[in-house]
């Protein structure tokens, strides 16, 4: 069921069209990205979608009902929440800033100090209650920003680009939790991304905008893996993704199930965990027949699918029951003499695969909680 | 020389001895300038709020037009309150020229544009995403407009400072709409005019210390308060 559904959107800013969608959907209880470079309307449609920007021209629809009316945007409005980059706190205490969504809706004190609460446990920033805003650090305040949020456990949380100008450890704390956050609360989410790994880390769908149009919507792997357009692919980068669950870890070295084989890979991850496995194609090596010994823990079998020539090297797609890229310089092909439909043994190394854990798990196994990798 | 010494020495014995004269006028500036402040509270930081908020065409003009109001000269306005309240002027009826209620007025029509473009000022000095925060957090129009005010506090206090320290040193508009009436509309500055005319020199002294001293009284406060630091 789609949480929100909007059709021939077209957004305009002081006679500007700064928005122009014919459909997009968001899915309820999924994680959607938007990525895009500055100034592809990420924000113009976060603001749309919160209803607090009315559209030039099209429709939206909040749950199947239209949104048309100031009482249904305003409807809408109290729904959904957005976060801005910038914290935008009050002066006043930690716990006063979070509770002021609660405020507004005339709560009484105790059920505004539970909702707190809870809002605050999530983010692991209780102590901070009765800190004065103003003397938090950036993390901090980010974490209050966003817990301001998730105390009015809205149906639809919008971020804008949330995890700006935090120190990379900061940032990646905060993206672990706030991704089990959404997993436990089961949120739909829309976030506006520009990094590939915050958003392989965190969405499940992707939509790619540009000048104010989506260039591609699918899910993160589709993707990654089938950009449709050059612009897509450099902006998604050029890696493999591989879709696989943990099969066992030790002293390491970690199993993972990729459509019924096996890739090794490093880190320690717990079995059952769903995860992708990232490869570079300049790191997939191609020989014509299956090596002896190789100190490269990955060999398949595979079938050469397509050969595409590219400006010095060739770009070979192989089918070893999942499809890897891999980067060949012509000299190499021609020695080799590869051709299509043509079989040949494909090895990487047990260091090249990148392994990111993937957020929300399709199947149920939130009993099992992912540990450090 | 003799006579500064000797002046301010008497001054401050009529300070420190309370004298009832000098306390009675200092008393009345306090209140006049004190309730022209608080009207000007109410009618600045209403509008002031209101245009910072609103978006409608001339709306530069209307910010220039109250910055220029930050500066009106207080003669200026004496001389159109005066004529306003005349025994044959529009509002002569009210019968109120060389009381207490023609300086409160005066002093408003002073003070307010000073309130009206801090607040205006404060309320723009907002980060702009900040509004659309407040609303999609679920806050009603008037709920989002009550948390701007009470977000730009500081700066609005600045404004009642500035405002009043502006009226309470005025002089111009205070005597042409006053009339100087001694226990009833005289006030520290009229009162300083009248008293160095005169040659008292020490009660002028001392008036002007007091007038120095409230005016030091407002700067600190105000210092403390622009000192202070926002949040991210």
């Amino acid at each position: 069921m789609n949480i929100l559904t909007i059709q021939n959107l077209i957004v305009k800013r002081s006679g500007v069209t700064v928005l122009d969608i014919s459909e997009l959907n968001v899915e309820q209880g999924r994680i959607l990205a938007l990525i895009g470079p500055n100034g592809a309307g990420k924000s113009t449609l976060l603001l749309t979608m919160a209803g607090l920007l009315k559209p030039s021209q099209g429709e939206i629809y909040y749950r199947d009902m239209p949104v048309d009316s100031s009482v249904s945007r305003s409807h809408m409005r109290r729904s959904a929440c957005v976060v801005f980059q910038e914290p935008l706190l009050l002066n006043t205490s930690v716990y006063k800033n979070v509770a002021l969504g609660l405020k507004f809706r005339h709560l009484s004190n105790a059920e505004i100090k539970k909702n707190v609460e809870d809002a605050l446990d999530y983010f692991g920033i209780r102590a901070l209650a009765a800190r004065s805003a103003k003397t938090l650090s950036g993390g901090e305040a980010r974490r209050v920003s966003l817990a301001r949020a998730f105390a009015l456990k809205p149906q639809l949380i919008l971020l804008d680009e949330a995890f700006n100008s935090l120190d990379p450890p900061t940032r990646a704390k905060l993206i672990d939790d706030l991704r089990h956050i959404l997993e436990e609360t089961k949120i739909t989410a829309v976030l506006a991304l520009h990094d590939r790994e915050e958003t392989l880390r965190l969405a499940q769908d992707v939509t790619v905008m540009a000048g104010g149009k989506i260039i591609q919507s699918g899910t993160t792997a589709q993707i990654f893996n089938e950009p449709k357009s050059e612009f897509v692919a450099n902006f998604v980068g050029t890696e493999t993704i591989l879709e696989g669950t943990v099969q066992s870890s030790s002293e390491g070295l970690t199993e993972i199930s990729v459509a019924g084989k096996i890739i090794e890979a490093v880190g320690d991850f717990l079995p059952g965990q769903n995860v992708y496995c990232c490869l570079r194609p300049e790191n997939i090596t191609v020989s014509p027949a299956m090596p002896g010994k190789i100190s490269a823990r990955n060999v398949f079998e595979a079938k050469i699918q397509k050969i595409v020539r590219q400006s010095f090297f060739y770009k070979i797609f192989l089918d070893c029951g999942f499809i890897l890229v891999a980067y060949i310089t012509v000299s190499s092909c021609e020695d080799l003499g590869l051709c299509e439909d043509s079989t040949v043994a494909v090895s990487f190394k047990a260091t090249a695969v990148h392994v990111i854990w993937r957020e929300r798990q399709d199947t149920d196994i939130s009993a099992q909680r992912p540990v450090q990798g | 020389m003799e006579l500064i010494i000797q002046g301010i020495i008497k001054a401050f014995e009529l300070i420190i001895s309370l004298d009832p004269e000098v306390m009675g006028i200092t008393w009345l500036s306090l209140k006049i300038s004190g309730t022209a402040t608080f009207i000007s509270l109410f009618i600045g930081v209403s509008i002031g709020t209101l245009v910072a908020l609103s978006n409608f065409s001339g709306k530069r003009l209307i910010i220039s037009l109250i910055n220029t109001g930050m500066g009106l000269p207080p003669v200026v306005v004496g001389l159109f309150v005066t004529i306003m309240i005349w025994r044959s002027g529009p509002l002569g009826f009210l019968e109120i020229l060389y009381t207490p209620y023609a300086m409160i007025i005066a002093q408003a029509i002073i003070a307010t544009p000073i309130v009206m473009g801090i607040s205006l000022a404060s309320i723009q000095n907002l980060p702009p995403n900040l509004r659309l925060q407040i609303l999609s957090l679920g806050a009603s129009r008037l709920q989002m407009v009550w948390v701007l005010i009470k977000e730009s506090k500081l700066p609005l206090l600045a404004a009642v400072m500035a405002g009043f320290g502006g009226v309470i040193s005025e002089v111009g508009a205070s005597i042409m709409v006053g009339g100087n009436i001694k226990g009833y509309s005289r006030v520290l500055t009229t009162a300083t005019v009248m008293e160095t005319g005169k040659g008292n020199f020490d009660i002028a002294i001392a008036l002007g210390i007091i007038l120095l001293i409230l005016a030091f009284i407002v700067n600190l406060l105000l210092t403390q308060i622009q000192q202070r630091q926002h949040p991210r």
